[in-house]
């Protein structure tokens, strides 16, 4: 004898719980323009120069965000669940927060390895690939290699052809439109290389200190020397011991410039500043982290304009 | 080097384009043969040389092209396999002379850098240790207890819980999570499921063993509470540390909502057996579980998070009875959280503060003294709030309240006092101050709990994401 009315109910419950979740069809949203989301502002600017009028993009983290640190809000699904096409910066920066986002999208198109997913920095020349053992010991380390490689314009071109490739795979129909998109953004990064070359150009090889370690690709486009870094460890806060030691150094080798990241905090390097007479210049290094950065070439005349101001006012 | 490397291409091309060419050739040397009554069969076979000669030419020629077109564009096609493989023999240890590179000589700007770089062409390291395997990590949980508690004691030192997460992607439809915890009495499963992440319709099914969508706090594991313990309302109405916690199946989907509101609900059908919550007898007692969540950015550091959530299960209080059939005996839960979050996006790292209620009611059937069907209606709450002062320290707060489940009347208070120091994003060290006003069954009266609960929380292997 079995009581079945509890179990009758448990079933009638959950049968009505799925049909009301599949009932509810999928917003009719495949509109005509290929749906773009990308982890940062920048491969959005990429994305933006080569798809023109035919692609929607948005990115997830803020322009004056630490791309390291973006917290994976369920708001991000919406923008995830829609899309066609998902560009990442790779080498492990979104590890904190992009995985659960990507399989809580309930988007078969964007998943890990399927078409829809784009790893930026398989395009892209990457720097500061670890030798030897890698261990925390050196603070939070990319063991496959600096992620912060679109601050070097060479690279943005690599990333875009990269980007026209996968638009036209995805939009053959389109694919002429893409390519004179990326002819005529490759020519204007030509022209803007050149001028930017020439204004950094005064000051190859000075020496600089950073906050973080997010500036060597585009040190050495520019010919900077990166000579040391507030944060004795990539991701541990300065320590007093290393700020002395930092001081002594750029005493004795002149250093005279501290650029810090817009996340980080001024207090230490302002100190430092005080300390050795140095500049502490607050570059972007991503697109939208002012206002008046509103594209990938408006990084650029922004982080050098600064840079130039800078070293200018400590002659 | 780089000329090396094109000409050794080269020569490979010319010899697969020859080795392609080798059936036509052989045709083409069929139909000289044919004409052999014009030709001789030496001139024949000459001309049939000379032919294929000057195809692999042309071939030659236009994959010299294609080449130089590629370089000049610094084309960007992904490493082919066998730079990966160069990139990859980079992280060999013992490739290197020095084992273990000072920091000093790592923040030296390195020539051998662009020119490491150059070989390897484009794109990041291969990570060779997670080819094809799952993503390791350990999380070492160490506690430690100084005060007086008689109700619920726990002892002075104890390494807790050692928790060990595996995750991969299982194939292009899938992905795979476990958590294996070392307690000091045993090893428990904590999760281990399977999440279905390509099916149509929107959906996302997860099958497994896992901490049911029931509220907030049940759904976070030990390493990832704001607190050292668990509130008060988690032992008294949801089985204590581990929760409803069981194997089943999960579907959930996102809902149609208002602008800017993400609703998600999510419907699990669970085996029925969770800690002291609901006990299955039979096969068919299964538990279920329902929960929608709404969320909404208010800026762009501001959100609020609210859910409720239900569960139905059969308990224990019948088992053994013998005028009352046990499985009529239920437990119903129900639930509702609320969580407020600023964390401001320039300094995220700095400052965040969170605040968090839940409020939990309990309908347990069970019998009374007197062996009378009776359902007990026990109510409970926590409020918590955690505010991130800098980069190292976090302070918090929690209030609790909560009846018991099996005795509704006999409401346990308490609060309780946090502090975090983090060295790094991959250790806590942290100090807790707890009060409780708690009801001694034995002794039939309420006694005051103060105690100090210290903890180690350390994090080796893969990188996880932060929960949210």
């Amino acid at each position: 004898m079995r009581n079945a009315n509890p179990h009758t109910r448990t079933t009638a419950f959950i049968a009505a719980f799925t049909l009301l979740l599949a009932l509810w069809a999928p917003p009719a949203g495949a509109e005509n323009k290929l749906n773009i989301v990308t982890a940062t502002t920048d491969l959005a600017a990429l994305a933006q120069e080569i798809g023109g009028d035919k692609v929607d993009v948005e990115s997830i983290a803020r322009g004056y965000q630490d791309p390291h640190f973006v917290e994976a809000k369920p708001s991000f699904l919406l923008k995830l669940r829609h899309a066609d096409l998902l560009i990442v910066v790779g080498l492990e920066l979104e590890i904190g927060w992009l995985p659960p986002l990507i399989s809580q999208s309930t988007n078969p198109k964007i998943q890990v390895g399927a078409p829809g997913y784009f790893d930026a920095s398989r395009f892209a020349r990457i720097l500061e690939i670890p030798t030897g053992v890698v261990t925390r010991a050196e603070g939070d380390v990319h063991p496959l290699g600096n992620p912060h490689y679109w601050l070097d314009p060479e690279n943005g071109l690599r990333i875009a052809k990269g980007i026209q490739n996968k638009l036209s795979e995805m939009r053959p129909s389109d694919a002429a439109y893409f390519a004179q998109r990326y002819d005529s953004f490759e020519q204007r990064l030509k022209q803007a290389e050149q001028k930017w070359i020439a204004e950094m150009k005064p000051y190859a090889g000075h020496k600089v200190i950073t906050y973080h370690r997010s500036w060597p690709n585009f040190a050495e486009h520019f010919g900077l020397d990166v000579v040391g870094y507030v944060e004795p460890r990539p991701g541990i806060p300065p320590s007093p011991q290393h700020t002395v030691e930092l001081i002594g150094m750029m005493k004795r080798d002149g250093v005279k410039i501290i650029v810090v990241e817009p996340y980080f905090d001024l207090k230490t390097p302002n100190s430092i500043a005080r300390d050795t007479g140095a500049q502490v210049v607050v570059l972007m290094p991503s697109v939208g982290g002012e206002k008046e950065i509103t594209g990938y070439f408006k990084l650029f005349d922004y982080d050098i304009a600064k840079l130039k101001q800078a070293f200018d006012a400590t002659k | 080097m780089k000329r090396i490397a094109v000409l050794l291409a080269l020569v490979f091309c010319s010899t697969a384009a020859s080795a392609g060419q080798d059936p036509s050739a052989k045709s083409k040397k069929d139909g000289a043969a044919n004409q052999s009554s014009v030709l001789s069969p030496q001139e024949a076979r000459i001309n049939a040389l000379e032919d294929q000669v000057r195809t692999l030419a042309e071939e030659v020629a236009l994959l010299r092209d294609e080449l130089h077109a590629m370089r000049d564009a610094k084309s960007n096609e992904p490493g082919s396999s066998s730079r990966v493989l160069l990139a990859s023999s980079h992280l060999e240890p013992g490739m290197v002379p020095s084992a273990s590179p000072s920091p000093v000589a790592a923040s030296a700007p390195d020539p051998a850098l662009p020119q490491a770089a150059q070989t390897q062409g484009f794109g990041g390291a291969t990570s060779n240790a997670k080819l094809l395997n799952p993503d390791i990590s350990l999380i070492g949980d160490f506690i430690g207890t100084a005060g007086r508690n008689t109700v619920s004691p726990s002892r002075s030192l104890e390494l807790h819980e050692s928790e060990i997460g595996l995750q991969a992607i299982i194939d292009p439809y899938a992905r795979a999570d476990a958590f294996i915890s070392f307690g000091e009495t045993g090893v428990n499963v904590e999760e281990g499921y399977v999440t279905f992440t390509a099916l149509p319709a929107g959906l996302l099914l997860k099958v497994g063993k896992m901490r049911a969508d029931f509220g907030k706090v049940n759904t976070i594991h030990n390493h990832a509470l704001p607190f050292i313990d668990r509130p008060l309302v988690t032992n008294n109405l949801v089985g204590g540390e581990d929760g409803i916690d069981d194997a089943g199946i999960s579907l959930s989907r996102f809902l149609p909502a208002p602008k800017n509101w993400f609703v998600e609900g999510t419907a699990q059908v669970l085996r029925g057996d969770s800690s002291d919550v609901f006990t299955a007898s039979r096969r068919q007692d299964v538990s279920v579980v329902g929960h929608i969540r709404a969320y909404r950015d208010l800026s762009e550091s501001t959100n609020i998070d609210l859910g409720v959530s239900y569960a139905r299960g059969h308990n224990d209080a019948g088992l053994g009875s013998m005028t009352f059939n046990p499985s009529n005996f239920l437990t119903n839960l129900y639930a509702a959280d609320a969580t407020l979050r600023w964390k401001p996006l320039r300094r995220a790292i700095y400052h965040s503060f969170l605040f968090r209620t839940e409020l939990f009611w309990s309908a347990r059937d069970q019998l009374s003294p007197l062996d009378i069907f009776q359902t007990q209606h026990a109510f409970g709450l926590y409020s918590s709030a955690e505010y991130r002062v800098n980069r190292r320290w976090t302070l918090g707060g929690r209030f609790d309240r909560s009846g018991r489940a099996t005795n509704a009347n006999l409401t346990d208070t308490g609060f309780s006092g946090i502090l975090t120091y983090w060295p790094s994003e991959f250790s806590q060290i942290r100090g807790q101050y707890r009060y409780g006003h708690l009801w001694d069954v034995p002794n039939d009266r309420f006694t005051n709990a103060n105690e100090f609960l210290f903890q180690f929380l350390f994090v080796m292997g893969a990188h996880g994401a932060h929960p949210f």
